[in-house]
């Protein structure tokens, strides 16, 4: 693992003040309101989009139970990104085109309060409702990362892992191996994949916040595939990055300790921790210690930012 | 038709959420027949719809095609792979959260409406030679709540091929619409049996004040003009007595109280006005910081310039009792709507949560409707997990105390904070009012039955009588949503006000909103309801969740509409606010409350109390030394007091909005306690928000002033040790007391008055020495429960909740010991108090000597230790409270995963013995670390106050010694084994 002093380094080295770009459509609203952080996060109607040099921009979804659309609005523009939090009914109602994006972020949540299955629903409303913008984008290579319930509802629409080419259902994420949600911090080890995320990350520390997130793939030759073509992107790991560390360094039992998955172009990602809650100091477990290694999350968002300016 | 789909595991998966159940039957309920569970979920769709449309239904919607397989009409699971079925649904009327969501993705996926609701149950298929007996126990004690569902056993023969077939139940209930008029005119017997009957709450002198009004001929002559009775209709004495609840109205905090103490006799008018309001008015000049205190739905103080946070704690404890799971859950949704209904709303950013149970080990019997102390903490559990979880809040901080005086009425305090710009364009959003023209939206959820009398049913002891219709089951998805939008809304300028619909439903917030515009005309008809048949009375008072009431301008009223439509959240225009002076409540064409404004809002008579305090006979223990201190320490981390709590933490969200900086566990492995939450909501400041509690309801059997002086104690304690600021500190209040009323029922209630207003006396001099202020608070009077031969009642019980700024969240400060070497320093002063100490309870003596608290000693040491943690110079702060020193060193080195040498040579603690020195619960005392280079400006800036070395971080064991003399020796892995055991679930 990286020393403190390198870490600290880092830290230092984004410190600077954050401000989330993404201007509101109606003047009115903006204006006087000191508030403007809330503001531009919270409104998301039809937006001629502020486009500055060189930035490419992230849609975060929200609306429906989503709920960590801030965090990872924050994460991706800390990375370089404009990013602008959209609610999911101003892109089905055609207000909002995915195509004015380069990055797809689907945020953690319990859309539609996770009844019936994690990411169930809302991956059949978006189905019914923007399905043609979202295959477009896919097809058009850039990036889209799904976290937590996001991950759940990029598997259960078939996006993930996507062997087939078909978008059929090849895996799924159920409860947790002890049957409860738990909270905690985890460790992450970056894979040999197909995705290019994590260049330069030698490891992700951030927390886990879920009740299902054990990765079930449909049967024992998916597994075999996900693992020849390279597609299992992340996996848990205990202390000192050790391998195969059992609960609860691998909060949900998943086989293989699989925390993260890509499709075969590596451009879509979906993992169930969340990184985007590990890129400020202060919200490591041990910061008051002087350990915190928010450098190497915040180094994972701008590979996905890199990835989509190549499409500015 | 009616048909159903049945959704299972494939058998080649393993059942996680079965097994989990499968070991709470072993664990609790000690059946080890079972031997292995799966659960089934079962779909009622009531709505004809085709073979193909099921099968789409299905196969795209309810299954899942990895690990799941489906079948339509029949059961999913054969009779031969199980000895006992147990299946559990709701009843009529309660709210079926996941048929909900289904019937909504059923509508898109098949583009068609259904003509019946989705009805939801599940199915546990128990393998093993398993009695009926068992069976039965298991549905009643561990997976259904009879209150809310309803359970079927069947044998596997008698589950035959169709299993349990079509489930559903609909609320059925004919008529509706009806209005009754109550005659008042009778005689004051007559008046308390209507009080009564209808559940209304009211004392014959409110009934009279009622009757008074009615009778007045002014009032007939005007209500005659209007085609209303001379008689009030249903509607009127409900919403008079919604109004008129102790819950909204908090009539003992605001009566004239007779004070006898001794041969003294005072009078105290309001213990509300005297106290709580005084504290923080004579505070409020150098507090610039308060914006909006005792005004709104919660308390608002400036956070940084821009930014205001609002906060407020509630109780939830009578639902609770009789639904522990729907109980926290409507408790955590209400209390995050206090929020988003406070001011202009402020966003939702963290929860807290204290809860005060029976012991979970409790073995005795179990009263009549209640529930084992085990099953409650666990339905809580899962209800603030399902509040807090599912509405995207973190819970930050919280506590658990457990007391068997519990066990008739569980407290259950849910506390939410807010974060709100403090304007929007020009508009400050503290203020608001309802203008006259507005129009009145409610928005959210439907109405039914449900939460009916809630706040009224708050009002009273329990007793077999209560109403299972003050029960019920918050859904937090359609709060989340509203909550979205309402905050868009707000952004948009949208509206002019907002308040919450909590107890009194709309009754309540269309009463209060009203005031500023000066009346109001509602059309009662024009509300959405979840089924026909609720009388207008019903729909006007129905607590049924998710409801907020909004006044928006007409101009923007449409703009409103249109937003909510598209956001997929329900909203109706109600009627019109005005400035006629008069609630106007309409049902159709016709009147049915025609009340004035300010009678219903000032007609209520001030309450005249008794109180009398009873001084207590206490004495100290005869042989108060322990034999054995090395196995008393480790007895006493294993209570459930003291213990770890990870199993209950661990499944709360604490990181969700990315602003965890001291989260609820601390030290190098996670598992150690943290004595507050900070958080950093604002991710360009480097300011952040503490938030502490502080209850100590043991010490109110000898002192009453004491236990709120040690809560508030407490609370400031937890608030320093963690970094934050004292200049920023505010404080809440919320009283949870058993009935403080005498009567001939009730001999108890002059002592019980009379230890409320000590307890407010406590308070009021805490916030003034502190220099915090009260900003919100709470109180909840009857917590009694009485069946038969039972009459158990809560000790007096003050939460007290902190809440303030961190100068700089990066010098927050965590408990855990965290290097080798640095030095161990005790700070303040321990005392010969044990009285009513966590060790006294373990030995079963209460003592005499309760921890006095020293306020003008303990501020000037926090100061010092604010400006020392600020300056960098501790590595460690952790506050003693149950258990004492001994106690707060164990986890100090439990946290830190590291052990610790302690030496005490005679001067902290002098003239102590051993025993009192390791568990004395004196306040005002903290174990800090200090790295050896820091350790000279350490004591530089301590200097003038108690403080003083008594050890080193060192190896893997505690080690305490007294002169010389070895008092503790315990290995880590000990001290850590006895602390993990009692909870380790």
């Amino acid at each position: 693992m990286p020393s403190k002093k390198s870490a600290r380094k880092a830290a230092k080295a984004i410190k600077r003040k954050i401000v989330i770009k993404g201007k509101a459509s109606s003047a009115k609203v903006q204006s006087g309101a000191k508030a403007s952080q809330a503001k531009a996060l919270f409104l998301s109607k039809a937006v001629p989009l502020a486009v500055e040099a060189k930035k490419p921009r992230c849609i975060v979804l929200s609306g429906f139970g989503l709920n960590s659309e801030l965090e990872l609005a924050h994460a991706f523009s800390l990375a370089g990104a404009d990013s602008k939090i959209v609610h999911f009914s101003d892109i089905s109602s055609g207000s909002v085109k995915l195509e004015d994006f380069e990055i797809f972020a689907i945020p953690g949540g319990w859309s539609f309060g996770d009844d019936i299955a994690g990411g169930r629903v809302l991956a059949n409303k978006l189905k019914n409702t923007f399905k043609s913008q979202f295959d477009s984008f896919v097809s058009s290579g850039k990036p889209i990362l799904g976290v937590c319930n996001g991950f759940q509802t990029l598997v259960k629409l078939g996006a993930l892992p996507n062997l087939s080419g078909a978008f059929s259902q090849e895996s799924t994420l159920t409860f947790n191996k002890s049957g409860r949600f738990e909270d905690r911090w985890v460790y992450l080890k970056p894979q040999k994949s197909a995705c290019k995320y994590f260049e330069g990350v030698e490891f992700i520390n951030c927390p886990v916040r879920h009740g299902e997130g054990q990765f079930v793939p449909r049967d024992p030759a998916i597994l075999a595939q996900l693992q020849k073509q390279g597609l299992l992107a992340l996996k848990y790991a205990g202390e000192g990055l050790k391998e195969s560390p059992g609960y609860p360094a691998n909060p949900n039992g998943s086989p293989l300790d699989i925390a993260g998955i890509c499709d075969k172009s590596g451009k879509i990602l979906g993992l169930m921790p969340h990184p985007e809650c590990s890129v400020r100091r202060i919200t490591f477990p041990h910061f008051t210690s002087g350990i915190s290694h928010e450098a190497n999350s915040i180094r994972f968002f701008r590979n996905i930012v890199k990835v989509g300016t190549g499409y500015l | 038709m009616v048909c159903r789909i049945e959704i299972a595991l494939k058998p080649v998966f393993s059942d996680p959420n079965g097994s989990s159940l499968h070991s709470k039957m072993q664990d609790y309920l000690k059946i080890n027949t079972v031997h292995s569970v799966r659960v089934v979920d079962a779909y009622s769709i009531d709505h004809a719809l085709s073979e193909e449309e099921l099968l789409r239904v299905s196969q795209e919607l309810l299954c899942d095609p990895v690990n799941q397989h489906f079948s339509i009409n029949s059961p999913c699971v054969s009779n031969s792979n199980f000895s006992f079925a147990i299946s559990v649904g709701f009843k009529p009327g309660v709210k079926d959260n996941v048929g909900g969501t289904a019937r909504e993705a059923i509508e898109e996926l098949l583009g068609i409406k259904l003509s019946g609701n989705v009805y939801t149950s599940k199915h546990y298929l128990l393998s093993g030679k398993v009695a009926r007996a068992d069976a039965e126990k298991i549905a009643r004690e561990l997976l259904a709540n009879e209150l809310i569902q309803c359970f079927e056993v069947k044998s596997a023969s008698e589950f035959g091929t169709d299993g349990f077939g079509v489930q559903i139940q609909k609320m059925d209930i004919a008529g509706g619409g009806l209005v009754k008029e109550i005659d008042l005119n009778v005689s004051d017997k007559r008046l308390i049996e209507i009080s009564k009957q209808r559940l209304l709450a009211l004392s014959l002198d409110e009934m009279r004040a009622a009757k008074a009004y009615f009778t007045d001929p002014e009032v007939i002559q005007v209500r005659k003009s209007q085609g209303m009775p001379a008689a009030p209709t249903d509607v009127e004495i409900e919403v008079i007595a919604q109004t008129w609840s102790e819950h909204c109205k908090h009539k003992i905090f605001n009566a004239k109280i007779s004070m006898k103490s001794g041969k003294k006799k005072r009078i105290v008018d309001s213990i509300f006005k005297s106290f709580v309001k005084a504290a923080t008015h004579k505070l409020s000049k150098k507090k610039k910081w308060l914006v909006s205190v005792f005004t709104d739905n919660a308390g608002i103080i400036e956070f940084v310039p821009g930014w205001n946070v609002a906060m407020k704690v509630e109780t939830h404890n009578s639902p609770s009792a009789l639904d522990p799971y729907g109980g926290a859950l409507t408790g955590i949704l209400g209390v995050n709507r206090d929020i988003l209904g406070c001011g202009m709303g402020a966003k939702p950013i963290f929860n807290t949560d204290v809860f005060c149970f029976a012991d979970p080990r409790y073995s005795g019997e179990i009263p009549p409707r209640l529930f084992h102390p085990r099953r409650v903490l666990e339905g809580v559990r899962a209800g603030v997990a399902a509040g807090g979880n599912a509405s995207g809040i973190p819970t930050v901080n919280g506590s658990l105390y457990f007391d068997d005086k519990y066990l008739g009425k569980p407290l259950v305090y849910c506390g939410t904070g807010g974060l709100m710009p403090a304007q929007i364009g020009e508009k400050k959003t503290h203020e608001k009012a309802a203008l006259p023209g507005d129009r009145i939206f409610m928005v959210g959820g439907r109405i039914g039955k449900d939460g009916i009398h809630g706040a009224t049913f708050s009002s009273q002891e329990l007793h077999e009588g209560s109403p299972v219709s003050a029960v019920q089951l918050g859904d937090p998805y359609t709060q989340k949503k509203m909550v979205d939008f309402l905050l868009e809304a707000r952004d948009l300028g949208l509206y002019n006000a907002i308040t919450d619909n909590g107890a009194g439903g709309l009754s309540s917030s269309i009463g209060e909103m009203a005031q500023t515009s000066g009346g109001c005309i509602l059309h009662l008809d024009r509300a959405p309801l979840k089924y026909p048949g609720l009388d207008p009375w019903e729909i006007f008072v129905s607590e049924s969740q998710e409801r907020m009431s909004v006044a928006v301008p007409p101009s923007k009223a449409g703009q409103f509409v249109q937003l909510a439509r598209l956001r997929n959240v329900e909203v109706s225009d109600l009627g019109e606010f005005t400035a006629s002076g008069r609630l106007h409540i309409m049902y159709g064409a016709k009147t049915v409350a025609y009340l004035e404004m300010n009678f219903l809002h000032n007609g209520l008579p001030q309450l005249e109390l008794d109180a009398e305090l009873r001084a207590p006979s206490a004495s100290e223990p005869k042989k108060p030394e322990s034999a054995d201190l090395n196995a008393d320490l480790l007895l006493l981390l294993t209570r459930p007091n003291i213990c770890s709590k990870e199993y209950v933490i661990r499944q709360y969200d604490h990181e969700v909005q990315g602003s965890s900086v001291v989260k609820p566990l601390c030290g190098r492995n996670s598992d150690g306690p943290s004595d507050a939450g900070v958080i950093s909501p604002l991710f360009d400041r480097k300011e952040g928000l503490v938030i502490s509690n502080g209850l100590c309801p043991r010490f109110s059997s000898l002192d009453a002033y004491q236990m709120a002086a040690n809560a508030a104690d407490e609370a400031v304690r937890n608030y320093v040790a963690a970094g934050g600021s004292l200049e920023r500190v505010a404080l809440l209040d919320n009283f949870c007391w058993s009935d403080p009323i005498y009567s001939s029922e009730n001999p108890e209630g002059k002592h019980k008055l009379a230890q409320l207003v000590r307890s407010c006396e406590g308070l009021y001099d805490a916030c003034l020495a502190y220099g915090a202020p009260l900003i919100s608070g709470k109180d909840s009077m009857k917590n009694d429960y009485r069946h038969g031969k039972w009459r158990i009642s809560i000790p007096p019980t003050l939460l007290v909740s902190a809440i303030g700024r961190i100068e700089d969240a990066s010098l927050a400060m965590t408990s855990d010991f965290k290097n080798e070497g640095d030095s161990i320093y005790i700070l303040g002063k321990t005392l010969n108090e044990l009285g009513a100490s966590e060790y006294y309870a373990m030995k079963g003596q209460l003592g005499a000597n309760v921890p006095k608290v020293e306020f003008r000693r303990n501020f000037a040491l926090y100061s010092k230790l604010q400006s020392a943690i600020e300056k960098g110079l501790v590595a460690s702060c952790h506050d003693c409270s149950e258990g004492g020193l001994a106690v707060a060193l164990s986890e100090s080195c439990i946290a830190g995963a590291i052990g610790a040498s302690v030496s005490f040579q005679g001067k902290h603690g002098k003239g102590l013995t051993p025993t009192q020195l390791m568990f004395s619960e004196s306040a005002g005392r903290f174990i800090v670390s200090v790295k050896k280079k820091d350790e000279v400006r350490f004591k530089a800036v301590m200097r003038g106050s108690d403080f003083e070395m008594i050890g080193e971080v060192r190896g893997n064991a505690l080690e305490i010694s007294l002169n010389n003399s070895k008092l503790v020796s315990q290995p880590m892995e000990s001290l850590r084994a006895a602390w993990k055991k009692t909870m380790g679930w």
